[in-house]
């Protein structure tokens, strides 16, 4: 197998007008998205919870973005932009949330439960239980360490999956361990109903880097090119051997836990406070200013979005539900299911050239 | 044919896959420099280097789900509990990760999760547990139990290539107490397959690890009285050889189903099922249940004695299921 030609990420400042407008389009297919699995839920067609990340697109797009070809990266619930950022494509995002056959996991698990294998980017399937990805993502940069690659993997976290004992394992070890991975710790100040200070005496979490011997840095998580930048020097340290670095992103939920709560827990004042700094017109207005774009260019973008997301919200309506004894198989290697189709690889083979 | 102790069968066949393939590693607590709590890993850090001989923190949640994350990456690593009973502390990883990835979304995970398990060495409910029975109920895992030094062999070195994850149970009390011919190079027993380690003709004990040594002996008292036991050493508890268990049930008609587990929801349930479902016209008396009772494993020797399974109680199940 052949080593992926690693190209370090330009840093904020210098990355292309082409790249700043790709950050865009996905912060905004991350929100339209989600908007259109709203209209879904609303019409009873998702099956179970709709989880949105309103308010936190920059933290996956930003961080996401700087990952290179060959890395690994394993998105939480909020985390859906780094999916498509990834290579993840919006129809299978949809089958999978109205339980379709035609899903990467053919109706066994829901929302953004997926993942894939691939030597340009692994994505090892996220669980409900918080924390347990941190060790997973340990051992398998540890495992690309021992093949004598220089793989560097991402996850993230809330302010809430700190608290779980699998976090504090799995991230003492791969400091012991001075493993390549970067852990976002995304404080959207609720953990459903919970806020941080019942969480946690210290709410700063930056504070934990100290504590656990790594690297530690503060960001603005609704400015996506700060995550971008705090993000790419994380991994550049990571894969020069200088082990894991901790970010805490500054953010806010603003929609419930799931689209069936209501979060009257949440002040309205904040609510209205975090609308300001909410990360997509804040970059728009950037790119406006800085003459990236004009609004008729980046209305463009939104309207080429929305044709391209009905094709895909209409094939993935139009697409069958499982056969119900197909889910007899997979349990072992004995009955095998074709694995998901690694959807890095279309979006590198994309990308490639300009690399 | 070398003679091998239990311990150093199980040790040769990680030391032999290791050696045969470099994907192959093991992590835990103490494995490396002191060799392992039981020094079933010593001397793999001179010959292996920290890179595939890694000690870890305390932390089995990151054992296991390091171990899980390499095997993802294309590994095949060892885990090592130094008790099993610690793997009540990683429980999630393995039922909620290793078990279901497959299944999920197609990631395989080979791993070996593996430890010393089982009572008779008076080390108290956290040093001395069989649980075989919590791990039986969750679709994806495997689950190996070997009572013979050739066994701990094949079955490790099975384990080793499996694509799916298996927890290996490796009973304490035997690692030094059996000795015996190991057949030399390539053994591989087949996961999810019995032996019959003793013929007879006029009752079956079914049973697995240690509790196979009290079978035999207690089978051979029973010869002596002129009653034939048949023993069946199922040697993997999941997926269990339903066509070995079956085969022997119909063949005598009466089975007693013996383990360390505890009773209730213990493994001979589901065998005393399988048989009652499917071989239920062949019976001709009560399946019977031997297991210790449903208390946690106690320490003092008279306590731990009274609580586990020997030849003579078993004599007595024997005897009384023979009169039936």
């Amino acid at each position: 197998m052949s080593a992926p030609v690693l190209t370090p990420r330009p840093p904020a400042g210098q990355l292309s007008r082409e790249q700043l407008l790709e950050l865009y389009r996905f912060m905004k297919l991350n929100r339209m998205v989600e908007e259109k699995l709203t209209n879904l839920y609303r019409q009873g067609k998702v099956v179970g919870g709709l989880y949105r990340s309103l308010g936190q697109e920059a933290c996956s797009v930003g961080s996401a973005y700087a990952l290179e070809r060959g890395d690994i990266f394993t998105p939480m619930i909020r985390n859906l932009g780094a999916i498509f950022v990834r290579g993840g494509r919006p129809r299978d995002v949809f089958a999978q949330y109205m339980a379709k056959a035609s899903g990467p996991t053919r109706g066994r698990d829901l929302n953004v439960h997926f993942g894939w294998l691939s030597e340009d980017g692994s994505m090892p399937s996220v669980i409900s239980m918080l924390g347990d990805m941190i060790p997973i993502l340990t051992g398998a940069v540890i495992a690309e360490r021992m093949k004598g690659k220089k793989t560097v993997a991402l996850n993230w976290i809330g302010d809430g999956g700190t608290s779980t004992g699998a976090f504090h394992e799995g991230f003492n070890l791969a400091c012991v361990q001075k493993a390549p991975l970067v852990l976002i710790v995304e404080n959207n100040k609720y953990a459903y109903s919970t806020p941080t200070s019942k969480q946690t005496a210290n709410t700063r979490f930056v504070d934990r880097a100290a504590a656990y011997g790594c690297f530690g840095e503060q960001v603005d998580g609704n400015d996506v090119l700060a995550v971008y930048e705090a993000t790419r020097r994380a991994i550049e340290r990571a894969r020069a051997g200088r082990g894991p670095t901790l970010i805490e992103a500054d953010t806010m939920r603003m929609r419930g836990h799931a689209e069936h709560d209501d979060m009257k827990y949440v002040p309205t004042a904040m609510l209205e406070q975090w609308a300001a700094r909410d990360p997509i017109p804040r970059y728009e207005k950037r790119l406006i200013a800085a003459h990236v774009a004009t609004q008729e260019e980046l209305d463009q973008v939104v309207a080429r979005i929305d044709a391209a997301l009905q094709d895909d919200l209409a094939a993935a309506e139009a697409s069958s539900m499982p056969d119900p004894e197909s889910g007899l198989d997979g349990v072992y290697a004995d009955r095998p299911v074709a694995p998901p189709t690694p959807l890095i690889v279309v979006e590198w083979e994309a990308r490639k050239d300009r690399r | 044919m070398p003679v091998l102790t239990y311990l150093e069968a199980i040790r040769l066949a990680m030391l032999e896959e290791m050696e045969k393939d470099e994907r192959v590693f093991i992590l835990g607590e103490d494995v490396g420099i002191y060799g392992g709590a039981f020094r079933v890993t010593a001397g793999f850090l001179e010959k292996f280097g920290e890179g595939r001989v890694i000690d870890t923190p305390v932390s089995e949640t990151a054992i296991v789900g390091a171990a899980i994350g390499a095997s993802l990456m294309g590994m095949r690593p060892i885990a090592e509990m130094q008790f099993i009973d610690f793997i009540g502390c990683c429980f999630n990883q393995l039922v909620n990760y290793a078990a279901k990835s497959r299944f999920r979304w197609g990631g395989g995970v080979p791993i070996v999760v593996r430890g010393p398990c089982g009572g008779g060495v008076h080390g108290g409910p956290f040093h001395s547990q069989n649980p075989e029975a919590f791990f039986m109920n969750v679709p994806g895992l495997k689950i190996v139990a070997p009572g013979t030094a050739a066994d701990a062999k094949g079955l490790m070195t099975a384990a080793i290539r499996d694509p799916d994850p298996v927890i290996y149970l490796e009973h304490k009390f035997l690692y030094r107490r059996i000795k015996e011919d190991v057949p030399e190079g390539e053994l591989v027993v087949p996961i999810g397959k019995a032996r019959l380690a003793r013929w007879g003709k006029d009752l079956s004990i079914v049973t697995y690890a240690a509790m196979l040594h009290v079978a035999l002996e207690a089978a051979e008292a029973a010869a002596k009285e002129g009653i034939e036991v048949e023993v069946l050493d199922l040697r993997t508890l999941l997926p269990l050889d339903e066509e070995a268990i079956l085969t022997t049930a119909a063949k005598t008609g009466k089975v007693i189903v013996l383990h360390e587990a505890t009773r209730t929801g213990g493994p001979g349930g589901e065998i005393a099922a399988l048989i009652s479902e499917r071989a239920f016209e062949y019976l001709d008396a009560p399946i019977v249940r031997m297991a210790p009772p449903d208390t946690p494993v106690p320490y003092s020797p008279p306590l731990e004695e009274y609580f586990l399974p020997n030849a003579e109680k078993v004599g007595k199940a024997i005897r009384a299921l023979h009169e039936y």
